[in-house]
């Protein structure tokens, strides 16, 4: 199982989906923290679930204000890079550029593959977790870093 | 979870643990740093928290600009360090930057996702230390320390070099001097640097960069408690112990009182020595403007208040006060406003300042002047700040050193400090020969408080004219001494007399030359006030500034015991020889003294004062003239290199150092100190 969840961690990093940050959260899970990282994850789909709302809103109402949608985006962004979401980075930066030259089209697309990516990722995510508690606290230290 | 202090928002909780912790911690340094997360992203937080405790520091979160603001002013001493986000939505990052430079002068990093080089450039006006982007490392938190221990040593050395001329000075001079620019002084001095609270004693953290010692902020409250004692004591009796029971101040110690009493005994000494040097300009002048006068923010004001109120303020504190406050370059800061603050400080003796009769009604005149006095610049703010500085003669000073970074960069704030005080003290003093009306306007405003009794009546304060810095100081000073252990507060640029710069009558060559030889062991005969932090003793009014300026005035030969003050020459040289020229409209020639005295304490080249007194005159006169154009070098204690105004002034002993310190007042309108 430990293996399992070493495969599945190494290909989350290698397809893209997670990137440098996210080690970085892994570093600060302790003993007193276990499942800090878990914990952080959760928040953020939590709290960015929010931002994504906000954005469908605005994507609605017409014509857009493109500087709320930058703005909007990049409280996600910021969010989103600091637990690692690569793929779901990359999105809010096209997005972001998407506004700034004030192209709709091109911000509907991209945000509805930013959902896409934000999707995934929280079930690949979820699963990792999941494997993670099953293998155990011992699992969880000996996490290769 | 974890552990350690999470704690959202405990102001009391912080703040008590964290002074006590700040204690503990000192040794271990950066453990227990205390730092402040603001961040409305909560994934953000959350990390950054877990980051920070990683790193063994003490954190608070918050995740909205307001709160953070109101957990800051609770406790101004409970944090060390803030880190905050650029876009939030109830207040903007920069505007909390902003007001965290004004308010407590704490060193505050911006952080972002946004790495786009307009606004970080923005973060870099604003006065932030760092600007870290988004997703950020530990290895990034890691170094956070270095900001602070950065800002407290940046504050100490500008205190420090404006005093450290005293120190030089006194440590020569005698042993007892000597003890002063021992630790306490050091503590003390660093201690001023960051004022956090006002009133209260709070025994900051060590000043990590050196001593372990726990810092006593000698604020203006504290610092009247003290002289209210004393004199209660009677200064013969006044010992520590006793004083420490009368003062009955939490948390202050023994040896605290000691060292500010010792410290206070020379300032008085060079108060009665120096007859009436406006000597708070000279600490304006002084006023290390470090070219980042700008943000004086908070500190500068407080200080520099303090420091010029106390008109005593040597010109090193303000200096370094302003150069504290100035090194804030918070951009909003502008406001010399700190500097008033500073006064406050000062005011150590204003209020009770023994040169008293002249300069009560000089400080109000002073206090006046010195708002007004205040270099335009300056900005009323700072005058208002300075005013009520009144007590702080020392602040006079010290405004008058901030507005000098305010506005031209220290010299304004001199200027206007020494302004007010020379104003004062001119009117004072009319024994420097030329009433104290450069005083007044100078810098005495600060200084105008103690100081501009300083000018007028003290004799003494001719001292202080020559007393570089110390003059002015003297009564003041001894404030603005301590004050300068506000220094924190006041960028301790502002000290610079600036007062004097009113003095423009007063040529600087102000009896600097006379007295200040002898005293003067090669400090300059700058009476000017500067003595700030030694000397402080010697209420010299203002006369830093307006000693020089008396002193100049007359026929500098003025024999005020500028001497005592060489010392202080070195600031007072500097200041002196303003005067004469910087004066801008106004006699604020003070200012120009004063930052004749900062000057010649620190910049090297500035102050001649190897001349000797003698040069004084001359120089006085040229610098004056020369003020105007320099910009007060002086001022910025760095330029002035103060190691080798020191070693210049005692070897000139008179030499009051050319007052071609920049003492630029041009910054400074003098004609704003109505005299």
């Amino acid at each position: 199982m430990r293996r399992q969840l070493q495969t599945m961690r190494k290909s989350l990093f290698d397809q893209g989906y997670l990137d440098e940050q996210f080690v970085q959260l892994e570093e600060l899970q302790d003993d007193a923290n276990p499942n800090f990282v878990e914990e952080v994850v959760t928040l953020y789909y939590r709290d960015s679930g929010r931002i994504i709302l906000n954005i469908e809103q605005a994507l609605e109402r017409k014509p857009f204000d493109f500087n709320k949608l930058d703005a909007y985006m990049h409280q996600f962004k910021g969010s989103s890079s600091s637990i690692g979401a690569k793929k779901v980075k990359a999105e809010s930066t096209l997005f972001r550029e998407y506004c700034r030259s004030r192209n709709g089209e091109g911000c509907m697309r991209t945000f509805q593959q930013l959902k896409k990516e934000y999707a995934t990722l929280r079930r690949k995510l979820e699963a990792y977790f999941q494997l993670a508690r099953q293998a155990g606290p011992v699992e969880t230290a000996c996490r290769p870093k | 979870m974890n552990s350690s202090s999470g704690k959202t928002y405990m102001s009391t909780s912080n703040s008590s643990a964290g002074w006590k912790a700040g204690d503990a911690a000192a040794d271990q340094f950066p453990v227990g740093l205390r730092v402040l997360v603001v961040d409305d992203d909560p994934t953000c937080l959350m990390i950054l928290e877990k980051m920070l405790r990683t790193c063994l520091y003490e954190v608070t979160k918050c995740n909205r600009a307001e709160t953070a603001l109101s957990m800051l002013r609770e406790n101004k001493s409970g944090f060390d360090v803030v880190i905050s986000d650029v876009h939030m939505p109830d207040m903007d990052g920069f505007k909390l930057l902003e007001h965290i430079g004004l308010e407590m002068d704490l060193p505050v990093i911006m952080m972002s996702a946004d790495d786009g080089k307009h606004v970080v450039m923005k973060g870099v006006t604003h006065g932030a230390c760092d600007y870290l982007i988004k997703p950020v490392r530990i290895e990034a938190l890691k170094n956070i320390w270095q900001h602070v221990v950065r800002k407290r040593k940046n504050e100490w050395k500008d205190f420090e070099q404006s005093g450290s001329v005293e120190e030089g000075d006194r440590q020569l001079k005698q042993s007892e001097e000597a003890d002063y620019s021992s630790s306490a002084n050091e503590g003390n001095w660093k201690s001023s640097k960051r004022r956090k609270d006002d009133e209260d004693e709070t025994d900051d953290r060590d000043d990590t960069s050196s001593l372990k010692k726990p810092r006593v902020v000698w604020s203006v409250e504290l610092h009247q408690q003290f002289v209210a004692a004393v004199n209660q004591l009677g200064i013969d009796k006044a010992v520590p112990k006793k004083i420490l029971e009368l003062m009955n101040v939490p948390g202050l110690t023994r040896e605290n009182v000691a060292s500010h009493l010792q410290k206070y005994r020379l300032y008085l000494r060079r108060l009665s020595g120096v007859s009436q040097h406006p000597s708070n300009l000279n600490n304006s002048f002084m006023s290390p403007q470090e070219a980042t006068f700008g943000p004086l923010s908070s500190l500068n004001g407080l200080d520099l208040q303090t420091l010029a109120a106390t008109g005593q303020l040597p010109a090193q504190s303000l200096v370094t006060l302003q150069a504290a406050g100035l090194g804030r370059p918070t951009g909003k800061s502008g406001i010399p406003m700190p500097l008033v603050d500073q006064r406050n400080i000062f005011s150590f003796e204003n209020p009770k300042l023994r040169f008293g009769d002249g300069q009560q009604h000089v400080n109000n005149n002073k206090q006046m002047n010195l708002l007004h006095g205040i270099p335009t610049t300056m900005e009323p703010k700072q005058l208002a700040g300075l005013h009520h500085g009144a007590q702080s003669m020392g602040n006079m000073n010290m405004q008058v050193a901030s507005h000098g970074s305010q506005s031209s960069q220290n010299n304004p704030l001199l200027m206007q400090m020494a302004q007010p005080q020379v104003r004062g003290q001119m009117l004072n003093d009319t024994s420097l020969g030329h009433p104290p009306r450069l005083l007044s306007p100078m810098g005495q405003p600060i200084l105008s408080n103690g100081i501009a009794a300083n000018v007028s009546t003290r004799n003494g304060i001719q001292e202080n004219i020559r007393a570089p810095s110390y003059n002015p100081v003297s009564q003041t000073s001894s404030m603005l001494n301590f004050p300068m252990n506000h220094a924190a507060e006041l960028p301790g640029n502002s000290f610079p007399l600036g007062s004097t710069p009113g003095i423009s009558s007063l040529t600087p060559k102000v009896a600097f030359q006379e007295d200040v030889n002898s005293d003067i062991k090669g400090s300059v005969g700058f009476l000017p006030s500067y003595d700030i932090f030694n000397d402080l003793n010697q209420h010299k009014p203002q006369n830093w500034e307006l000693q020089n300026v008396g002193m100049t005035l007359d026929a500098s030969q003025h024999s005020n015991s500028l001497q005592g003050n060489l010392n202080h020459a070195q600031s007072v040289l500097v200041q002196q020889g303003f005067p004469s020229g910087q004066v801008n409209g106004q006699n604020r020639s003070a200012t120009v003294v004063s930052k004749a005295m900062f000057s010649s304490g620190d910049s090297t080249g500035h102050v001649n004062v190897q001349n000797g007194n003698q040069h004084l005159n001359s120089l006085l006169v040229d610098s004056t003239v020369r003020i105007k154009s320099e910009t007060p070098t002086i001022l910025y204690p760095d330029d002035f290199g103060q190691e080798d105004l020191m070693s210049a002034l005692l070897k000139q002993q008179d030499a009051i150092a050319p007052a071609e310190h920049e003492f630029d007042f041009d910054g400074y309108s003098l004609d704003n100190i109505p005299v």
